[in-house]
């Protein structure tokens, strides 16, 4: 029996019953439509809102902790050896932010396959000076380039130019808070107080907004030079290397493998901001749940309207077998009949999933705190699409498979006899 | 050639039981040799029906034996089974069926779907050549609901013919008919049965029908006599 006539068959009983497999079809095609652009839509907020954090902090941070050292001269003592010491508040000693080799290490990242990219940084506490008040800020000492490559750092920056950063001596990006309590404006100079007690006029050539207040009332922007010269620092002075890993994953694992390579303390994302990886993974947990509930209710949809179909076409399936069609032939009309809802609906609920996400992604959101975002945020993975395609097609076989098993087993003589 | 046996019912025994056992055939023994004309008759009732299930292969609840071209059904699966009707059986039945969903001449060329021997042309050439032999090619292309009774009886008779079955049984292939088609009938029936050499197996009412086929096997109350 040729697949052609199969589905010519079950063709002409959909068109018997058009409306019936319209409605199951739109049944499928919504709750694809549905599924996407619901999944799209979470994902595409977890991103934003994970990004807000995720995408200025770097997967591991390199640095030298201030600790006290872990071995001290009593524990070198041979007297004392196989005895406890209750020496209390051990102070660190000639403690040094830097890390030493810091060029050397960054080239040996830089070759490193797993390694998407190296940013050196330096941080310096300093004090705005506002007439009389003195405000409490941070300079981050960054490579401007590295720094927008790989934490996007162009979209942080409101205002006035980030290119300034590199070819302005002496420039500074304010943070937005900071910037609104001084009353600066890109081109002011404003002064700043370093801890050495120097006095520092720096140009503001931007703002920044990070999305999270409390930051952009403290840190600022410049350059690593300008802010080595804050410090009173040599040019090799480097206090963190950022690293962004290519694949995020492996952070953990990288973080111990440089900590006893380079012999310094590194810090992997994942410690760093653990609560956000498992907000994401619930919301994206209930939002799958709710997809796939969809899916299996369309596909209870079509065992409905099967059976029914079955029911009334009882008398068709009987001349059928009658005339030489076997069990088989007709569980293969029947899933075919099943299959093709499934398919029609998983294309246009495709499409309309994607027509949705368009809509959703032109609907205007505005918030203060995400200068980037102008409308609502959409992820267009194609896992969405497949997902719901693969299992829109499994639910809709399954959902033909039961009736059309239950449509084989028709005897035609008590269905011809019935009449 | 002739005289080849196409189908053997041995002691053949027929029982419904709801709730008590009523034997609805009771010992049936009987052959058909290739080319026979035989009609069936008998009381209403007497079971004319529930044997042509049984020789079609459709009811396979009973016992004692049934050969068709040379083989026992006994143990066939229900696919080969189905293949057996498809190809060797053609029926009509005593209500006429057709699907309703497709036109006249597809409802002739679906058991031919089916066997899958000739292409989708030959088949619709056949079908529409049945159709001419019957008097009604003029519907080929109508919806099967859209016929009158008798159209519909000579679809179904049609359909019957079109994978060249070795036996041909109808369930009163006439009883819708007037006297002129179903003369029209019963002359074709004749015309394969000496033609085309095709064994035919008709239960009908009408005597004058019954008495013009070769043979007449008459049932009373589940029996030959
Ligand atoms: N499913 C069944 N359960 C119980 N008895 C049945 C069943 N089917 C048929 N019978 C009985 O079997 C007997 C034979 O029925 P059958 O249909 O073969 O008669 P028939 O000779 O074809 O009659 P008619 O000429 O009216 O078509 C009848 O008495 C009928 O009541
Ligand atoms: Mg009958």
């Amino acid at each position: 029996m040729k697949i052609k006539h199969i589905t010519e068959i079950s063709g002409a009983l959909m068109r018997a019953r058009w409306k019936q497999t319209l409605v199951a079809i739109v049944g499928v095609t919504f709750s694809i439509a549905f599924f996407i652009s619901l999944l799209g839509f979470m994902e595409g907020l977890n991103q934003l809102l994970d990004g807000i954090v995720l995408n200025r902090t770097p997967h591991i941070r390199l640095y030298n902790d201030i600790l006290p050292s872990k071995k001290q001269p009593i524990d070198l003592n041979a007297t004392y050896k196989n005895h406890h010491n209750f020496i209390s508040s051990v102070k660190p000693t000639n403690t040094r932010k830097e890390i030493y080799n810091a060029t050397q290490i960054i080239n040996k990242l830089n070759k490193d396959q797993r390694v998407l990219g190296v940013s050196p940084k330096i941080t310096a506490q300093v004090f705005y000076n506002l007439g009389n008040i003195d405000l409490n800020g941070i300079i981050n000492g960054v490579d401007v380039d590295k720094e927008a490559e790989l934490f996007s750092f162009n979209d942080y920056v409101v205002g006035g130019n980030l290119q300034k950063l590199k070819t302005t001596l002496n420039s500074i990006i304010l943070g937005q808070g900071a910037a609104n309590t001084m009353r600066a404006k890109v081109g002011d100079i404003i002064t700043v107080t370093s801890t050495e007690g120097e006095q520092f006029s720096l140009k503001v050539v931007g703002f920044f907004k990070s999305g999270i207040a409390e930051i952009d009332k403290v840190q600022s922007y410049a350059n690593i030079s300008t802010t080595q010269k804050i410090l009173g620092k040599n040019s090799n002075y480097i206090s963190d290397i950022q690293i962004k890993l290519k694949e995020m994953s492996l952070a953990p694992t990288l973080a111990h493998e440089y900590e006893s390579f380079f012999k310094i303390d590194a810090e992997d994302i994942q410690t760093a901001n653990a609560q956000f990886e498992t907000g994401s993974s619930v919301r994206s947990i209930i939002s799958y749940a709710v997809g796939v509930t969809l899916l299996i209710v369309s596909g209870f949809g079509i065992y409905n309207i099967l059976n029914m179909l079955i029911y009334e076409k009882m008398d068709t399936i009987a001349i059928l077998k009658a005339t030489g069609f076997a069990g088989t032939d007709v569980k293969k009309i029947f899933i075919s009949i099943s299959l093709s809802i499934g398919i029609t609906g998983a294309i246009t609920g495709l499409l309309f999933g994607f027509l949705l996400s368009l809509s959703i992604d032109a609907i205007p959101f505005n918030s203060p705190s995400l200068p980037t975002v102008t409308t609502y945020p959409i992820d267009y993975g194609i896992q969405y699409y497949s997902i719901a395609a693969i299992f829109a097609l499994i639910t809709t076989f399954l959902a033909g498979w039961f009736p059309a098993k239950k449509a084989s087993k028709i005897d035609p003589v008590i269905i011809i006899r019935g009449k | 050639m002739k005289n080849k046996i196409v189908l053997e019912a041995k002691s053949i025994n027929k029982s419904f039981y709801n709730p008590v056992k009523v034997d609805v055939l009771k010992d049936i023994n009987f052959n058909l040799t290739r080319g026979e004309y035989a009609s069936i008759i008998g009381r209403s009732g007497s079971g004319k029906s529930t044997l042509l299930y049984i020789l079609s292969t459709m009811d396979t609840d009973f016992t004692g034996e049934l050969i068709i071209d040379g083989i026992s059904i006994r143990g066939k699966t229900e696919k080969q089974l189905a293949a057996v009707r498809n190809e060797k059986i053609g029926f009509v039945f005593q209500f006429h069926y057709l699907l309703n969903e497709f036109t006249a001449l597809k409802n002739v060329m679906l058991p031919g779907f089916k066997l899958d021997k000739l292409s989708e042309e030959e088949l619709e050439h056949n079908a529409y050549e049945f159709l001419k032999d019957l008097g009604i090619e003029k519907l080929a292309h109508k919806m099967a609901y859209q016929l009158s009774g008798g159209e519909k009886q000579r679809v179904a008779i049609a359909r019957a013919l079109i994978n060249d079955p070795l036996v041909i049984m109808c369930d009163e292939p006439t009883g819708n008919l007037d006297t002129k088609n179903a003369d029209i009938v019963f002359n074709i029936f004749k015309e394969l049965t000496e033609a085309y050499n095709k064994t035919l197996l008709v239960v009908t009412h009408d005597l004058n029908f019954a008495k013009k086929t070769g043979r007449i096997i008459e049932l009373d109350d589940g029996k030959i006599i």
